[in-house]
């Protein structure tokens, strides 16, 4: 294993017990919209996407693979997207009475 | 880090390695500032756009570290994502959101998956052992997500039964699939076996493990089947990280992780359920005797059939405390803004009215918040099951509206049914108690309410509650 890997490992194992804690703290009143914003968070995964699907579409590999690539960065951004833009609404409607609502 | 041999390294990046961790850093800080602003009601919209901030800062500083800016054909990809995910959030239903969470899951477990599959054929990735191991899991992690949460999607828009689906030896062929998922991990570590293989095999028993496994959850399962594809969606992306070297991929996929598997946690403890029981499909199996708890207090009430049934008008114009609880019938019969209207005459009346929220009502965690927030109910009088299970002995009214389960006093006698041990609402210990439910038939566990039985204090109102909750209000005068 290089230095680099170690050291993913470690943010691996820390942002895990990190985000546990962090998210102990969110009243179960809020479950649905911090599940979905976790939900939109999963879409990291774009950031990979993207690497794979740029190698991909330089033509060093077959067409194949630029499917896939392209699959992954617009599922990804769905997930993203969808998953922040949802998030964000839900949350608008819980906005506290005299509020103006939706 | 001079062993990584990925291609990106060859071209000369525009940032620096030193610039990149310290950004990716701070963008991870700025992913954990936005969760913790949401966890205040009052903060949490801008804790969000904080989250989707950073991640937009992430896709920015990967297209320059790199070097994909000049790569064209990333572009429409995004710009398409963008849009579809865009139209999907505007036009979504509150009540569609426990399957607009399970498929965005279920995309997100794809792109991981595909990201897996690409660092195995050394895209993005290095050849050693521990690329490919990560390599694997991903793409079994994330294929698992997206089967399960296409059958949970699938489930949860009634497009498939609600009913779990068993085959007649599930545990085998679910014991297999993840044998072989174990046995691929291992082989990947090795040379010995074609690539072809190390691809295909790994989907063919994700996909088996994610269908069985889905498809053997009934619908009161889902709000922890639902928690723990979310876990598993933010895994497979921490996963895919390790396989090709992204920091911020790990970082955040595991803060993902691990909050979709408290989540999890949380919805066992609410329904006494273990997670190994859930994913074995040890199911709660419906139509277990309940016959104990359910004579016991028909005798009792048998001595009481004398009492004299009191109009609920008058009920309801006298009540100054009352408890609203609403489950997953609320939701499909979309009654939530009559029950808000009926809140409101109330509290025009003079009375107190507090909504209580089992951790498990509906089909995903916090379900009926969001679903009450959508018809205006104040948050601050939404309570949760600790907070307010005291006070049902001294409110004037609980009114049940559709649900079941979680109030059923069975729980607490019946021994060997699904839902013994399962901490409930006290709706039983209330005065007068009306139930606008579909009919009487058992919830979801399968064990009959003593509650329907019940003579004195309980008044039904059966049918679609949206249609009983009309008639009472039309009927409603309220001095």
């Amino acid at each position: 294993m290089s230095s680099l890997q170690i050291i993913l490992l470690g943010v691996f194992i820390i942002s895990t017990l990190v985000g546990y804690f962090l998210i102990n703290n969110v009243p179960s009143l809020l479950h649905t919209p911090l599940m979905s914003g976790m939900n939109a968070l999963s879409g990291i995964t774009l950031l990979g996407a993207l690497v794979a699907a740029a190698v991909a579409f330089k033509g060093e590999s077959t067409w194949l693979s630029g499917i896939f690539g392209a699959t992954a960065i617009i599922t990804a951004t769905v997930n993203i997207i969808g998953g922040f833009a949802v998030t964000d609404r839900m949350l608008k409607m819980f906005a506290r009475k005299g509020d103006k609502h939706e | 880090m001079n062993n990584i041999t990925s291609y990106t390294y060859k071209s000369t990046p525009m940032i620096s390695d030193l610039a990149y961790y310290i950004i990716a850093a701070i963008l991870t800080l700025t992913v954990l500032y936005g969760i913790y602003l949401l966890s205040k009601v009052s903060k949490a919209r801008l804790g969000n756009r904080i989250s989707a901030a950073a991640v937009a800062g992430g896709v920015i500083l990967t297209l320059l570290r790199h070097d994909i800016l000049p790569i064209w054909g990333v572009y429409p990809c995004l710009l398409a994502g963008i849009i579809i995910g865009y139209i999907m959030a505007l036009r979504v239903k509150m009540i569609e959101m426990p399957q607009m969470v399970a498929f965005l899951n279920g995309s997100g477990g794809a792109a991981s998956a595909i990201v897996g599959g690409f660092a195995l054929m050394g895209i993005g990735a290095d050849a050693g052992v521990f690329s490919r191991v990560a390599a694997t899991l991903a793409l079994e992690i994330g294929t698992l997500t997206l089967m399960g949460s296409l059958i949970a999607a699938g489930k949860l828009h009634r497009i498939l039964p609600q009913k779990p689906i068993r085959l007649s030896s599930h545990r085998v062929i679910v014991g297999l699939a993840l044998l072989v998922c174990l046995v691929m991990l291992v082989l990947s570590s090795t040379t010995s076996v074609s690539l072809i293989v190390l691809l295909v095999v790994p989907i063919v028993a994700a996909l088996l493990f994610g269908l069985l496994f889905t498809l053997n959850i009934g619908g009161a399962d889902m709000p922890i089947t639902i928690s723990l594809l979310n876990s598993l969606s933010g895994v497979a992306g921490a996963i895919s990280g390790l396989a090709i070297g992204d920091v911020l991929l790990v970082s955040v996929g595991s803060i993902v992780g691990a909050s979709g598997l408290l989540l999890t946690q949380i919805m066992c403890r609410a329904m006494n359920r273990s997670l190994g029981a859930v994913i074995l499909g040890n199911a709660a199996t419906p139509g277990i005797s309940s016959g104990k708890a359910k004579t016991s207090d028909i005798e009792e009430d048998k001595e009481e059939e004398t009492a004299i049934k009191a109009d609920p008008h008058v009920i309801l114009a006298e009540a100054r405390d009352v408890i609203i609880i609403p489950g997953y019938g609320m939701a499909i019969a979309h009654a939530q803004h009559q029950v808000k209207t009926l809140a409101d005459r109330l509290q025009e009346n003079g009375a107190k009215v507090r909504y209580a929220i089992h951790p498990v009502a509906g089909r995903m965690p916090g379900h009926m918040n969001v679903l009450l927030a959508e018809a205006n109910v104040d948050y601050d009088d939404l309570c949760e099951l600790d907070d307010i299970n005291s006070a049902f002995k001294t409110a004037d009214l609980a009114i049940v509206i559709g649900a079941n389960d979680v109030m059923n006093p069975a729980a607490r006698e019946a021994e060997g049914t699904p839902i013994y041990g399962m901490p409930i609402l006290n709706v039983d210990e209330c005065k007068h108690i009306f139930i606008f439910n579909f009919d009487l038939k058992p919830g979801y566990a399968g064990v009959e309410n003593p509650l329907y039985q019940r003579r004195s204090g309980v008044t039904l109102f059966l049918g679609n509650a949206a249609e009983t909750l009309a008639t009472l209000l039309s009927a409603l005068k309220l001095s």
